[in-house]
């Protein structure tokens, strides 16, 4: 058994126990981060922050939220929405949050493609990512079943119908995933056992995950120089001000607080004066399968995959419509999963300092925001079309995507470096 | 410098993004209508002049065999379930139909109550709206009934204030006094509501549930209220209660013709319903605003100390 002395004080006592000043040293005040960086990295603390906010006000939710087709509507407009005292103000907090963490996650993913932050070594960092994308689009869907108004209902039999596109077994999966023939009761309870469980639990794991693949590549910095951790941390310690880097407390965190302090203050002006946007009104009238509303779509953030769906609305040759719909969806959904491995180019830079991938980035952009407003639009006439235009391009731009990076690798090679 | 930059680019895609889906998409989900018309200018304007007393005996005569008047005293002749099976409707008692409903619209109503409502799709083929139009009276004896359904209204709202008076100087306390005044504010707007809409409307929320069912006659049966004021909002209800077939082309709802006050006071309650924390939301929203605005000052603080080691 180990030797232990006795302790003057509290913190030299777990000290003993749970070696708390290394901890400390590995976590904090000597875990890494480089100099060279601007707001964008803290998008990182500010997601995790947000997680934390969905997770408390949810908690206070789910302890007057009814799951069951019959009380959960009435549950959430009336009993937390005007009985609870500040219950509207957790509701408001919670739906204004789950919107605005995918507004943070595509700025924190788009930083990422902008500055190559998934290559060299941190292939992993981006898979980690790219995980808890799809886990946060699951705990959203289910989630914003719960309400059961309008759009929970109706969102959830176009998102479940999708699977029976779904050769040999859709239609059994479509059963299977419901709970029943139809969006029902079976469907309402196992979404929120998703919602409030498997799905958060999943999500911390990734968490941390992401946390930890990290610590060997290190983040990245704003000109992709290839830092040495090792040589800089000897230079922090002779002189903080020589050093290419900073230690993650107290000095990265100072800035994170700062611009987690400007994101809160835009956050809570969204809670209690613009939260439209993310509580749909549609959504406060009582969910009904006989009544179809004149216009269904989801939430703004799965708006571009949903064009990408949508886009295909004409049969070609053989193939149907929906078919091909769902196989570019599927292609939408898994083709992020490659980007480290699609860009050919091994330099790690700003896209603006590429010289193709710069024009490829920006127009990436331009073609998710068409496909976004698109996607809430009717898909009616000229919208149809440009539906059709911008799914295909979002196709296109990834199909071209190794050939320019693979050209540019050579020209940088042939060329300067 | 480099930083604001970055931030603006954010904020420009973030905006269009907003814009698209939010502004641009509700515009074309619900097309601009015209404003709401509180003159009713489809009906026929109306000259002629009527007398109380005229007015009077003309109710007694036409209007009494269905219709209560219970501030005159005057019971319906037949109870709310009784005349739910025979009607398909409980006739409204007129107690505050002076009030609450246009005149234009009540002379009009009168004469023809489908073509007033806007509801002449929903009586075809024989089916006859519940209420049977006068439009062989002469424009004399409407105008008398209506002035005699005016001054109906007047007497009791003039006995409603003193009664409110009363009550309110039954105490010297001034918060007292101004809770006496606002509850009875809101219960007229609730009467105003459950004249207007309550026969065929539930609103659970508010415990109303409607006194007739309507779902033969109509042939659907009328959604509750609760929510409409989130779920349509405000500038969507204020054209819409005032004229339905503007946004629902083809609706069974009909056009009831509540003046611009009453129809205040109607979407008034809904909001209270249905959104009844807005005044604790709008007062609490500063105090979170102001201390997160402290704190961005004092986080910028630390950072630039912090910073000014390392940099």
């Amino acid at each position: 058994m180990a030797h232990f002395p006795k302790a003057h004080g509290v913190g030299e006592w777990l000290d003993h126990r749970l070696n708390i000043t290394a901890l400390k040293k590995v976590m904090m005040t000597e875990y890494w981060i480089p100099k060279d960086i601007n707001f964008l990295w803290a998008m990182g603390m500010i997601l995790a922050f947000t997680f934390k906010i969905l997770l408390i006000s949810g908690i206070f939710l789910l302890m007057y939220y009814k799951p069951d087709v019959n009380a959960a509507f009435d549950s959430v407009n009336y009993t937390i929405m005007q009985e609870v005292g500040y219950g509207w103000l957790f509701r408001h907090i919670h739906a204004v949050g789950a919107s605005v963490i995918f507004l943070v996650i595509y700025i924190h993913m788009f930083t990422g493609i902008y500055y190559g932050s998934y290559k060299k070594g941190r292939e992993m960092i981006w898979l980690s990512g790219m995980l808890l994308l799809i886990l946060f689009s699951a705990e959203a869907f289910s989630g914003y079943m719960l309400p059961w108004g309008q759009m929970s209902y109706w969102a959830a039999y176009v998102i479940t119908n999708i699977f029976g596109g779904i050769p040999l077994i859709g239609d059994e999966l479509v059963v299977w995933i419901r709970g029943n023939f139809y969006v029902a009761d079976a469907t309402l309870t196992r979404f929120f056992m998703l919602h409030v469980l498997l799905v958060p639990l999943a999500i911390m794991g990734g968490i941390a995950f992401h946390f930890y693949t990290l610590r060997i590549p290190h983040v990245n910095n704003q000109t992709g120089e290839d830092i040495d951790f090792g040589k800089e941390a000897e230079k922090y310690k002779e002189n903080p001000k020589r050093s290419k880097i900073i230690p993650f407390w107290p000095v990265f965190m100072a800035k994170d607080v700062f611009v987690l302090s400007v994101f809160l203050l835009f956050f809570f002006y969204l809670v209690f004066y613009n939260y439209g946007f993310a509580m749909d009104p549609v959504n406060f009238d009582p969910a009904n399968g006989l009544k179809t509303p004149a216009h269904i779509y989801p939430e703004w953030y799965f708006l571009w995959s949903y064009e990408v769906l949508r886009g295909f609305f004409f049969d070609i040759g053989p193939l149907k419509a929906a078919d091909i719909g769902l196989l570019a969806f599927g292609f939408a959904q898994a083709i992020l999963l490659f980007m480290p491995w699609l860009d050919r180019s091994p330099t790690v830079a700003p896209a603006n300092q590429r010289p193709y991938f710069r024009y490829w980035f920006w127009i990436m952009i331009v073609v998710l925001i068409v496909l976004t407003i698109y996607g809430k639009l009717p898909p009616t006439g000229t919208n149809a079309w440009i539906g059709f235009a911008s799914s295909i391009a979002f196709i296109v731009m990834f199909a071209i995507l190794p050939v320019i990076t693979e050209k540019e690798a050579r020209t940088v090679a042939g060329g300067k470096k | 410098m480099k930083e604001l930059k970055i931030l603006a680019v954010i904020v420009v895609f973030t905006g269009i993004t907003y814009w698209g889906v939010e502004p641009l998409a509700h515009s074309i989900f619900h097309p601009h209508v015209a404003p709401a018309d509180f003159k009713f200018a489809d009906l026929d304007r109306f000259e002629a002049e009527g007398t109380v007393a005229n007015g009077k005996s003309q109710v007694e005569m036409n209007c009494i065999a269905c219709h209560g008047i219970e501030s005159e005293g005057i019971v319906a002749p037949m109870d709310k379930q009784t005349a739910n099976m025979s009607y398909g409707v409980v006739p409204p008692d007129l107690s505050l139909a002076g009030a609450i409903y246009d005149e234009t619209f009540l002379a009009g109503f009168i004469k023809n109550p489908a073509k007033a409502t806007k509801t002449e799709h929903k009586f075809t083929g024989g089916k006859m709206h519940p209420m049977p139009g006068y439009d062989w009276m002469s424009n004399e004896d409407i105008a008398s009934i209506i002035a005699y359904l005016k001054e109906v209204s007047t007497k009791k709202l003039e006995k409603e204030a003193l009664e409110l008076k009363a009550e309110m100087n039954s105490t010297q306390d001034s918060t007292e006094q101004e809770a006496i005044k606002k509850a009875a504010e809101k219960a007229h707007r609730k009467e105003v509501f459950e004249n207007a809409c309550g026969r065929c409307h539930d609103m659970k929320y508010a415990k109303i549930e409607a006194t007739s069912d309507v779902s033969n006659y109509m042939g659907s049966t009328p959604p509750d209220l609760s929510m409409m004021i989130i779920a349509r909002g405000e500038k969507y209800l204020t054209t819409f209660i005032n004229d339905p077939q503007k946004h629902l082309h083809g609706t069974a709802m009909p056009r009831v013709g509540l003046n611009e006050n009453a129809q205040k006071a109607v979407i008034k309650y809904m909001e209270e319903t249905g959104d009844s924390k807005k005044e604790e939301r709008e007062a609490l929203a500063p105090w979170v605003l102001g201390f997160l605005g402290i704190m961005v000052i004092l986080s910028f603080l630390w950072k630039k100390e912090v910073w000014s080691e390392v940099k």
